[in-house]
């Protein structure tokens, strides 16, 4: 009976290739031109050069944009991750009222648009009188990762036997080491998903940036600003080469640590 | 404080007075009071939902008193939160880490006391060959079976010689053989090291086997404690009588004359005279009493001695070591179990006919007065 199920699809393999297909062409024009010889991108190519790659490397603003996002990325992944493992926590382990409507609350930054969070951080902050700046953007960052975090961490929290922290406290282990010697390391592969997942939201977030950015902008911001000016593009498309690259390193240890948790945790 | 002024006693090591535990509107644990001895092998027996895991909870420091006091060598347990309390819990899903390899498991609670490597690997060693282990120290938790992860469980708890050692339906998730073997091994145990085990278990026979002292429980209530033998051959309620092994219920009434003789006049087995001492409710009360299926010896005569009525076979089953049947006696409108053993061979024996006669006997002693409820 299963071979029913097992059997071939050629109708389905079409489709995975052909969704592939166009999932990633479009990305691969990137690579592509960013070796392109020319400062417009059209066919055809016309040679093979790494220049955009070394004009790239003596481009300061670019590096200060860079350096700008990443700075944001790993404050926000950290504590976005801080903050989502303490609400995983509270939500899986003490008994609350209401604990569907306080998931559904944490959870509703992902559906609500980004440009309306924006605003309406831009009309509260400015009323407040606080200056834009990176610490702005962070701000907005963290209400978008937040829910990343806390739905990355909630199933690790989920998944585990209560008991295993009560036998930790009988073992003599007070809430801080029961914490530091048993919870963290079994929630440790969701951890470093979060931490991977939300610094690459923060990473190439534009719509918060573009609302809270002060005088220093974020990557995504600099490239964006660039486009104006077609010389700059092709080590614009060369950034985004290396970006794309890194992300998928990324993704792919992200994957690699959650499969091995799991695993571990049979 | 009427705790800390009574003197240490291994008598009520731990004593539990007149605790109670509510969740929201649910009782959970109602008033029930009891002392355990030091070095004994206690239970909590009991259908599963009646408050055991609670009440071993409670004791662990995993749940609150709602009212009353537990004291554990003469402390009151309240304010003592779990990590600081001198015991030691076996869980039901044994709560092996699963990070940890089987040394570490075991090591897990010597961290604070500030021993060198050496002589904990050599505590961990000993653990090991103590649960019969040896050379599992390297072992991940998923390398291991059900038997062994109870085993890990038992040694990560005792390498800290707690003063009691809590142990929640331990041997429930193993097969029957394993069941059986665990059980002797656990007595062995307990024994060799004389730490008070508090054991819990819904399997009446597992609690005879093991406990010194067995307390049964139902609806969150300590129905009675006592030792196997006790609670098996002088149950106080036919609750607890009908929950350890198998029981004839008779319903009776006193007769008295004067102090020196006394009786009862039980339904379907005429007059009974018993001993005054026994017998202390007055004339005219109404009794209970129970009679346990073995205490009856099936005859096709009318035996010499002893009290005897008439009885028609109804059922019979063969057990192997017994055999039991069905009797229907007059005067009576369940019939009576006995069980008699197999003593001899009984290579092609008939089995008695349906409807034939037959004589049960019994001896006054092995009349049970219960409480009536
Ligand atoms: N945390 C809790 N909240 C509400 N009810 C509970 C809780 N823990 C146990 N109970 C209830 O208390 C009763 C006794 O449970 P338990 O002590 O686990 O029984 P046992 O171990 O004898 O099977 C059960 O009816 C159970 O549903
Ligand atoms: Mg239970």
């Amino acid at each position: 009976m299963s071979s029913y199920i097992k059997r071939p699809n050629r109708a389905l393999q079409l489709y995975a290739v052909i969704f592939l297909i166009v999932l990633y062409v479009p990305v691969l024009f990137i690579p592509l031109f960013s070796f392109n010889d020319s400062i417009y991108v059209r066919f055809p190519l016309q040679g093979f050069t790494v220049k955009w790659y070394g004009e790239l490397w003596t481009r300061e603003p670019v590096w200060n944009a860079l350096w700008n996002s990443v700075k944001v990325g790993l404050v926000v992944s950290v504590i976005s991750t801080v903050l989502g493992v303490m609400a995983a926590r509270s939500i899986t382990r003490t008994r609350i009222r209401g604990k569907g409507a306080l998931v559904t609350f944490i959870m509703m930054p992902l559906v609500i648009p980004g440009i309306i969070f924006g605003v309406a951080l831009l009309v509260l902050l400015s009323r407040m009188g606080v200056p834009l700046s990176l610490y702005t953007v962070g701000l907005g960052h963290l209400i978008i990762c937040l829910p990343f975090a806390v739905a990355t961490l909630l199933p690790r929290f989920e998944g585990f036997d209560p008991s295993i922290e009560e036998a930790s406290a009988d073992l003599g282990e007070n809430g801080w080491w029961t914490f530091w010697r048993v919870t963290f390391p079994m929630v440790m592969p969701g951890i470093v998903a979060s931490l991977l997942l939300t610094f690459t939201i923060s990473f190439d977030e534009f719509i918060m940036a573009f609302f809270l950015t002060g005088t220093d902008p974020t990557l995504p911001m600099y490239i964006w600003g660039q486009l104006r000016f077609p010389k700059e593009f092709p080590s614009v498309l060369a950034m985004a080469a290396l970006i794309l690259f890194v992300s998928f390193a990324l993704v792919f240890v992200a994957q690699w640590v959650g499969r091995k948790g799991l695993e571990d945790q049979e | 404080m009427k705790g800390t002024s009574e003197m240490a006693s291994a008598d009520r090591f731990i004593s539990i007075r007149k605790v109670s535990k509510s969740f929201g509107a649910f009782q959970a644990i109602d008033d029930v009071s009891m002392d355990i001895r030091q070095g004994e092998f206690f239970s909590l027996l009991g259908a599963s939902g009646c408050g055991k895991t609670t009440l071993l909870r409670m004791l662990a420091g995993f749940e609150s008193t709602s009212k009353g006091e537990i004291f554990i060598d003469d402390q009151p347990m309240s304010d003592v939160p779990p990590h600081h309390r001198p015991v030691n819990m076996v869980f039901q899903s044994y709560a092996i880490f699963p990070h940890l390899n089987v040394r570490d498991n075991i090591a897990y609670g010597l961290r604070k006391q500030k021993l060198s490597a050496a002589r904990r690997a050599e505590m961990v060693e000993d653990m090991l060959d103590l649960i019969k282990l040896p050379g599992y120290g390297n072992r991940k938790a998923n390398e291991l079976s059900g038997g062994q992860r109870q085993r890990i469980a038992l040694a990560r708890a005792l390498i800290l010689r707690p003063k009691v050692l809590l142990l929640d339906e331990p041997l429930g998730a193993l097969d029957k053989q394993l069941r059986e073997q665990m059980q002797l091994e656990l007595r062995a145990l307990q024994r060799q090291v004389g730490i008070t085990f508090v054991f819990v278990t819904h399997d009446q026979e597992e609690a005879l086997t093991l406990s010194d002292r067995i307390a049964v429980m139902a609806g969150g209530k300590v129905l009675q404690v006592d030792t196997p033998a006790g609670l098996y051959e002088t149950p106080k309620t036919r609750d607890v009588a009908s929950f350890i092994g198998n029981m004839n219920f008779f319903r009776g009434t006193v007769r008295r004359n004067g102090s020196a003789m006394a009786a009862i006049e039980a339904e379907g087995l005429g007059t009974i005279p018993m001993s005054t001492a026994e017998l202390t409710k007055p004339d005219g009360a109404p009794v209970q009493i129970g009679l346990r299926p073995e205490k009856f010896s099936l005859s096709p005569t009318r035996p010499d001695t002893g009290l005897a009525i008439e009885g028609a076979l109804r059922t019979a089953s063969y057990m192997g070591e017994r055999s039991q049947y069905y009797l229907s006696i007059p005067g009576k409108d369940e019939p009576v179990a006995v069980s008699s053993p197999n003593t001899h061979r009984l290579i092609g024996a008939q089995d008695a006919p349906e409807g034939q006669t037959l004589w049960l006997s019994w001896s006054p002693e092995a009349i049970v007065i219960l409480e009536t409820d």
